[in-house]
């Protein structure tokens, strides 16, 4: 059980199996699985070790004569992100609900937790391809098949869109691969390459524009608010829990080592559209009626202040891009479950028809204020780790930090804003007609509200540990990035 | 003794999680009991330490005792621990957070009986006591950060506490909304003093930061920082007029959060952060001007209202504008003297006049009351302590801690005196309106109302009749020696204070002078209780009458200067504007030019397929063109 294939391969059979499950029970099926891929996790959490660099590597030949090779292996960077894909699938497949999906949708699902496992432990630019690939194909089944109003536009845009930006990303795989001197899409060949200063400019766009496409950062962002109303509650989560932290992830493994000139060349103007994207965002979900699209343009400010911290080029920023990575797909897959309830319940999601839920759904009331309070930033819940290291990171970005940090540092009031207006249009005030119909949580979506709410505090009181998973790993690539630039 | 440090805040903490989690099937004495046994026994507790302290400053020593929990937050050479603090100025802190805490919980478990969120009130009430003593209790600025913006959360959730009202429910996010603005200010001026100093531990931060000339610009830029977000917490301009809004909240949550404690979370900060701000004299400067000018405009205000609880809401802003000035004048002690003391008066009047709300059925309009002193003599006597103490007569409390400050202002500049004197006079005379309106006269309310009227119940009553008690005897605490005292709270605090004073001018003003401003606000203030008796006991009319008189400055401030309107014009609605702008630039512009590209590819890829035609004599064209295109430019090429 200590080889890593064994981590996808579970999925990927059990999203075969989960196609012939066509009765009620496939939720619960499919909870199963998930949960035993958990299990199949936590070995290499326990024997992981946060200075081994990447640990637990499998290759297999792919293709010979191509030097095509099926590589992955973990390390501090790309371990929190298998925890976070790992620990959220089952959460997101137990927020279903059971009686609307059959086994082929918990099928697309699992197929996709494939894909971005393949993402988050690529060593092979042409697996980490393929894996990119195969994670928009599911999420564009599930959002197409079982999304809301003109789903099928929406979603083809959304496809277009991201596949689009990853075409560029491809012929910078392949000019890369030629460059190698053996030939080879490995990483650590793509990583030891010494571009020059042009080529490494023009690389850099070609990655970034996939990863900014996916992220979102402005004004690549466009597709997120849409895709996200229309997707069922679980892809919405799929999408802003997981998915979008492929992005940024491709920014720390591939982006930065690979063309750190043209990180130092277009990194001021990266910077400036996350800090004008958090602002801008932030202003735009003021005023949103739609309690999902107010969540998406919170995401959007919540990824700009990652991406800048990732582009601050700080251990502070880059740390706090992990941690808030985790901790982003914490508080969406909890903030669009809360959604979602409101809406089974009422059949509303408006801010305008909705208010006074908390008197009549009082655990409701406090998972959802717990979990906002997280998203905000309040000290002692997840988001202020995240927030307070980002902001740290902004400020000591080499140039123009202290108007990095005062501008994404707003956030913290515009958040307050958008987040206490979305709780008290729903929540507080008299009961609303159209909430009259809202029962307060029971059962199994009790202990997911727990479960998301134990995580939002514990990592906000005891930080240290993630930290530290991925702290040497980040210490590395800023060395590999001063190394290359010096 | 410093190994059990952590107790304390633990106490409320394990009260909250009890409570909250088994809100639903405790009986009301058994949440009495815990709410209120858990601050009693952290109190207990808070005397203990407060003990080794005074020991300690007995033989001479410094009296701090520090305890490290576990590292909080670790990354690179950045590391925060979960570390306490006690020292004189954290000791008696605990004593009034701990004590007046206390009182409050006793009180409420009157106050709240029939409230059918009586559980879910004393969770709350112990989680803003955990999180007040994490502020208190931080040994350095993040864990103090804990606490600050953990009382804005109770303060939201209390202001709110009858969230089915969505007014209270606004006030509550305009409350926590304001703070942040503050806590941003917090959180850059912590980012300044890491890359400074290294660190965020008080003695570190502090340590190093004595050794700098006085007005250095990094320390200028850190302390303007920290002031911005005490103006937030503390209710000073511009970020005052949520403080008025919170009396949304139960009244014990004024007393406690919105007067005795959290709202001085600013001057506790800058008092623990004095030499900082004392090697920033512009600083200074702009502190002691903003403390006068909310002081005056504050007291300004509660002139001519008539909600009990927003007289005293104003009252508490311009007070708090009163140690504001002390601080920005370098009166130190003085300034968190008059914390203690404000703290002892003015929870003693809001719990008062929640006696009075209490008794009048939910009425909190002064028009309609008159003439409670008999059905209530309790709080009727102690609210006129409460009002004497306020009013600065001696030997109340109040009188020693403001006229500390104001012979201070009076050294620094004599303008800071007059109008901090002026100040004085509005808080006198609102003061005794607000008790003449109540309690003298005839009963203005209906007839129902009168037959309810009742005195509060034993918890009630002995909360109000302990804190008059402080009230009065308070003052003797920091005696000047004009009059024949020691200065004991001075002598306590003074190694907290020391390193300011060893680079400031000592304090220095002969008796004389010193008797002459006592006298002359003295008089002043007796003069003001002369002229509110005149207007609301001897005046025939009714005081409804009184307020009729339509005079600008009285428009002005019946209506608080307009400052909600002009914030709402000025920053709310063009936020708004622009958000709503935002909002079609990113549907029409960003998103149209995303479509737009999309169609382009899209129609010339029909435009492409015109190309396919399928004639071969037409493609065999385009080949002999294209071929002699390339030799063409081999040709030129070369």
């Amino acid at each position: 059980m200590d080889n890593l294939f064994s981590l996808l391969l579970l999925p990927l059979l059990s999203a075969i199996a989960l196609v012939f499950v066509r009765s009620d029970r496939a939720k619960w099926v499919a909870l199963l699985l998930s949960l035993f891929n958990v299990g199949l996790t936590l070995p290499f959490l326990l024997r992981f070790d946060p200075q081994g660099g990447i640990q637990f590597e499998q290759l297999w030949v792919w293709m010979e004569r191509l030097n095509v090779n099926f590589h992955i292996g973990l390390d501090g960077i790309s371990l929190p992100l298998v925890l976070l894909t790992n620990g959220l699938i089952p959460v997101i497949i137990a927020t279903t609900d059971g009686k609307r999906f059959k086994g082929n949708f918990y099928a697309l699902v699992l197929f996709m937790q494939l894909g971005l496992l393949l993402v988050f432990t690529a060593l092979d630019a042409f697996s980490f391809y393929v894996g990119w690939e195969i994670a928009l194909i599911p999420i564009y089944f599930i959002c197409a098949l079982w999304g809301s109003g003109d789903r099928v536009a929406t979603n083809l845009k959304f496809f277009i869109y991201t596949f689009a930006g990853s075409i560029f990303m491809l012929i910078g795989i392949i000019y890369l691969y030629q460059q190698t001197p053996v030939r080879s899409f490995e990483w650590t060949a793509f990583t030891a390459l010494n571009l020059p200063d042009t080529a490494q400019h023009w690389i850099f766009w070609a990655f970034f524009l996939a990863f900014a496409i996916k992220i979102p950062i402005i004004p690549f962002h466009t597709w997120q608010p849409n895709t996200y109303v229309q997707a069922p509650a679980a892809g919405t989560m799929l999408l802003s829990g997981i998915m979008l932290k492929m992005g940024i992830y491709g920014l720390l493994r591939w982006l930065l080592p690979i063309a750190p000139l043209g990180v130092f060349e277009y990194g001021t103007l990266v910077m400036i559209l996350c800090v004008v994207g958090i602002v801008y965002a932030s202003l735009i979900a003021f005023r949103q009626d739609d309690a999902k699209r107010v969540i998406a343009y919170s995401s959007i400010a919540h990824v700009g202040l990652i991406a800048g911290g990732v582009f601050s080029l700080t251990i502070d920023g880059m740390q706090g891009a992990m941690i808030q990575m985790v901790n982003h797909g914490i508080s969406a897959v909890g903030l669009f479950f809360v959604i979602d309830l409101i809406e089974r319940h009422t059949g509303s999601r408006s801010l305008s028809t909705l208010g006074g839920l908390a008197s009549r759904a009082p655990k409701l009331a406090i998972a959802f204020l717990i979990l906002v309070m997280g998203a905000v930033g309040l000290p002692l819940t997840h988001g202020f780790i995240g927030e307070f290291l980002l902001l740290k990171g902004l400020f000591g970005t080499a140039e123009y930090g202290w108007w990095y940090a005062i501008f994404g540092g707003l956030t913290l009031i515009l958040g307050a804003v958008y987040m206490l207006r979305l709780f008290q249009k729903t929540m507080l005030g008299e009961l609303s007609e159209q909430s009259s119909t809202i029962k307060d949580v029971k059962s199994i979506d009790v202990v997911i509200l727990a479960v998301l709410v134990l995580f939002v505090i514990v990592i906000g009181v005891l930080p240290n540990y993630l930290l530290q998973l991925s702290e040497p790993s980040i210490q590395n690539l800023l060395q590999q990035i001063s190394f290359k630039t010096a | 003794m410093n190994e059990l440090i952590w107790i304390v805040p633990l106490l409320p903490l394990l009260g909250f999680v009890f409570i909250g989690t088994l809100r639903n099937f405790l009986p009301h004495w058994l949440v009495s009991l815990i709410g209120c046994g858990t601050v009693l026994a952290a109190f207990a507790a808070s005397i203990t330490l407060f003990g080794e302290v005074y020991r300690a400053r007995m033989v001479g020593g410094t009296g701090v005792m520090t305890q490290e929990l576990f590292t909080w937050i670790s990354v690179s050479d950045f590391q925060v621990s979960f570390r306490f603090l006690v020292d004189p100025l954290s000791a008696i802190m605990l004593l009034i957070v701990t004590g007046i805490g206390f009182l409050i919980h006793l009180y409420s478990t009157s106050y709240m009986h029939k409230d059918p969120g009586f559980a879910k009130f004393f969770s709350y009430l112990n989680l803003f006591i955990f999180f007040m003593l994490l502020l208190v209790l931080g040994s350095n600025y993040l864990v103090m950060f804990i606490g600050w913006e953990g009382v804005g959360l109770c303060s939201y959730l209390l202001i709110g506490f009858w969230y089915k009202n969505t007014n209270y429910a606004k006030a509550a996010k305009k409350a926590f909304v304001m703070n942040r603005i503050g806590d941003l200010g917090f959180l850059i001026a912590l980012f300044f003093m890491i890359a400074h100093f290294g660190t965020l531990e008080f003695a570190g931060v502090l340590g190093q930061a004595k050794l700098m000339v006085s007005g250095d610009v990094t320390l200028l830029i850190i302390t303007l920082l920290l002031f911005v977000a005490a103006t937030g917490k503390s209710a000073q301009i511009p970020l005052f007029t949520w403080l008025p809004d919170a009396m949304a909240g139960p009244t014990p949550v004024s007393a406690l959060i919105h007067a005795a404690t959290m709202v001085t979370a600013g001057i506790y900060m800058i008092a623990r952060s004095n030499i900082m701000f004392t090697l920033s004299p512009i600083t200074m400067q702009v502190i002691a001007i903003v403390g006068v000018a909310t002081a005056v405009v504050a007291a300004f205000i509660a002139l001519t209202q008539n909600d009990i609880k927003k007289v005293l809401a104003y009252s508490t802003v311009s007070q708090l504008g009163y140690m504001f000035l002390g601080l920005g004048v370098g009166a130190f002690t003085g300034a968190f003297f008059h914390v203690l003391t404000h703290a002892f008066f003015k929870a003693l009047l809001f719990l008062g006049a929640g006696s009075v709300i209490h008794a009048m059925s939910d009425e909190q309009d002064m028009r309609k009351m008159g003439g409670l002193r008999k059905a209530l003599p309790i709080a009727f006597a102690t609210m006129l302590i409460g009002t004497i103490a306020i009013a600065g007569i001696p030997p109340f409390a109040g009188f020693f801690s403001k006229d500390e400050i104001l012979a201070y202002a009076f050294v620094e500049n004599p303008i800071f005196w007059v109008l901090g004197l002026a100040g004085a006079l509005m808080t006198a005379f609102y003061m005794f309106r607000l008790l003449f309106m109540t309690f003298s006269g005839d009963f203005r309310g209906t007839q129902l109302q009168k037959s309810h009227l009742h005195e509060s119940p034993w918890p009630m009553t002995v909360a109000l009749i302990i804190l008059a008690v402080l009230s009065v005897l308070g003052g003797m605490l920091n005696v000047p020696e004009a009059l024949q005292g020691h200065h004991w709270l001075a002598n306590f605090l003074s190694p907290v204070f020391a390193d300011s004073a060893a680079v400031s001018v000592p304090f220095h003003l002969d008796h004389t002078t010193e008797y002459l401003l006592m006298g002359i606000s003295t008089v002043a203030a007796l003069a003001m209780a002369l002229l509110a008796y005149k207007r609301y006991v001897k005046s025939e009319a009714r005081p409804e009458q009184l307020t009729t008189d339509r005079g600008l400055l009285y428009r002005l401030s019946y209506h608080k200067l307009y400052v909600d309107e002009a914030y709402a014009m000025l920053i709310t609605k063009p936020l708004n504007n622009l958000a709503d702008i935002f909002k079609k630039v990113d549907v029409k512009l960003v998103d149209g030019l995303v479509n737009r590209v999309g169609k382009g590819f899209l129609s010339a890829g029909n435009g492409i397929r015109h190309l396919q035609t399928g004639h071969v004599s037409f493609y065999i064209f385009m080949m002999v063109l294209g071929v002699a295109g390339i030799m063409l430019y081999g040709l030129i090429a070369n």
